[in-house]
């Protein structure tokens, strides 16, 4: 870590959360999703799983090796990244393919705009994006539930109403590995909030925006919110420290902008799911959102501006 | 003048002052039209093709024009040249000209050939002005198919239309989108600046005045006082 902040004199404070207790927090949190994933699709779904986080630690490896760094896989970011990006892909995704994505997450979206706390994107989701766009069929190629060879639309490409509510809240449907079910993603994210590992900002008003917003296009909203990477994306990824906002007000700001793109995406988009364009969008828009949203010191007097000649 | 000076200036546009890699210039062809190596060619030949020309009679003229409306003239005297690039091309290459698309009339912004007017042809006698130009436009020329081999390789598994891995792997086709190509761009660029360094030289970096392309034609002290000016 680069030395940003001025140290002051002793005593300290220190704080008992560390990276590696914060990403292990997530890793149990994603648990029950990955589990569940791998039974509903099979053992090419582990495989996919497991390609995934050991191209991340790899790739990690190799990085800090090659530039001297101090090794980095300790604190399990690496494996956060390689498990969600594998939660991202469908079940059928060939092994190489699910490589490359851990690569381009790894090197490309962290490594190479400066490693974990530096990186403007999340690498899963950024990795899924770059994987999507490059392999389209593969991408949304979709096994079935409990059989690996009939393909099918997720839900959401679907016609409203293939599944019932309690179908896709349990999530006995296809989809990518992690996102089928709702219920086990909510436990996840009520042991992250427990934890206080992430606060309920972003999750609910990500998915209160998209649920709003399809309520008033007519639509039944809880199948807006329990079908696609709705769940995964707004509780996993969008609550990536790194590339959020700092403050309240700024991650609501940059949660329903999230939802508000989810929606349109969903809606007028070519494209059936827009949960990962949505958080990639905003997160570009962090900084700014980070300027905007800054929280004024208690009884702090706005400094008279300077006298400026624009001539 | 010796033989040596026609030579460094003839191999100055090639490496020490590459125009996309080292002076950043004319981005906008490198990343648009850059999807197959065969683009590269086409766009970088016609672009040379052009710049060498209007190096020529800029050169020629520079006694003539008057220095207030010297950038109309040059404007005037390249938009010439590419109408004849072009309609050569749309009559022996068609196949080109289609996948050049606008990219090929839109030469005569090219700031490339406009900074060489105005850095270099406006200066300097009719012949360097021609090695120039031809030193430059190679270097172009060389970057451009570089980058369309590395993104028609990646992105459609081909190279000069003949496969290479398209027959047992899916291509990657984000290499032939916008991203892939400012990716390509980026990689190159920091290639470059790794051997610049190694060889002792300042990387491109940062996009002050001492590393703008066209400090030597812009004239002012900094670029804080032209800022200033404007406000």
């Amino acid at each position: 870590m680069r030395p940003l902040l001025n140290v002051s004199s002793s005593p300290h404070i220190r704080h008992a959360d560390t990276t590696r207790g914060i990403m292990a927090d997530v890793l149990i949190a994603l648990a029950p999703a990955c589990v569940y994933g791998c039974v509903l699709f099979g053992l090419h779904a582990l495989a996919v799983l497991l390609t995934c986080v050991a191209f991340a630690l790899l790739s990690e490896f190799v990085w800090n090796k090659a530039l001297h760094k101090p090794n980095s896989l300790g604190d399990l970011s690496a494996v956060v990244t390689g498990l969600l990006l594998g939660m991202n892909l469908p079940s059928t995704m060939p092994l190489w393919m699910a490589a490359i994505g851990s690569i381009a997450a790894i090197i490309v979206v962290k490594q190479m705009f400066g490693g974990i706390g530096c990186n403007f994107a999340n690498p899963a989701i950024a990795a899924r994006i770059i994987l999507l766009v490059s392999f389209p069929s593969a991408m949304t190629d979709f096994a079935e539930p409990l059989s690996d060879t009939v393909t099918s639309a997720t839900p959401l490409a679907a016609e409203n109403g293939l599944y019932t509510l309690k179908t896709l809240f349990f999530g006995m449907h296809s989809g990518t590995i992690g996102e089928t079910s709702a219920f086990l993603l909510l436990i996840g994210g009520l042991y992250l909030i427990v934890r206080r590992v992430i606060t309920p900002v972003i999750p609910v008003c990500f998915i209160g925006t998209v649920a709003l917003l399809s309520f008033c296009a007519g639509q039944n909203a809880l199948y807006a919110i329990l079908s696609g990477g709705l769940m995964l994306g707004a509780i996993f990824m969008a609550t990536d420290y790194t590339t959020t906002p700092i403050t309240p007000l700024g991650k609501a700001v940059f949660a329903v902008g999230c939802g508000v793109i989810t929606f349109v995406i969903r809606q007028f988009g070519s494209l059936p799911e827009g949960v990962s364009y949505s958080i990639l969008l905003m997160n570009i828009l962090v900084p700014h959102i980070n300027r905007f949203t800054l929280r004024k010191p208690f009884g702090a007097v706005k400094p008279a501006k300077e006298e400026t000649d624009n001539g | 003048m010796s033989n040596n000076k026609f030579l460094s200036v003839f191999t100055n546009g090639l490496v020490k002052e590459n125009p996309t890699l080292r002076l950043v210039l004319g981005t906008c062809p490198t990343l648009a039209v850059t999807t197959a190596a065969i683009n590269g060619i086409g766009m970088g030949l016609s672009a040379t093709l052009v710049l060498v020309c209007s190096n020529l009679v800029i050169s020629l003229l520079r006694k003539v024009i008057p220095d207030r409306v010297r950038i109309p003239a040059y404007i005037t005297i390249i938009a010439g040249f590419v109408t004849v690039v072009q309609m050569l091309v749309k009559a022996f290459l068609p196949s080109i000209d289609k996948a050049l698309g606008i990219y090929l009339p839109l030469i005569v912004v090219n700031c490339i050939i406009l900074a060489r007017a105005e850095m270099f042809a406006s200066k300097n006698t009719p012949v360097l002005s021609v090695l120039d130009g031809l030193g430059m436009g190679i270097g172009f020329t060389a970057v451009l198919t570089i980058m369309g081999a590395l993104r028609e390789l990646f992105g459609a598994g081909t190279l000069f239309s003949l496969p290479i891995t398209s027959n047992f792997i899916s291509p990657m086709i984000v290499f032939l989108l916008p991203p892939g190509g400012f990716f390509v761009f980026g990689m190159l660029v920091a290639a470059s600046n790794a051997i610049a360094r190694k060889n002792g030289k300042k990387a491109v970096e940062s996009m002050g005045c001492e590393n703008c392309p066209a400090k030597d034609a812009c004239g002012k002290e900094s670029c804080a006082e032209e800022a200033a000016e404007h406000e």
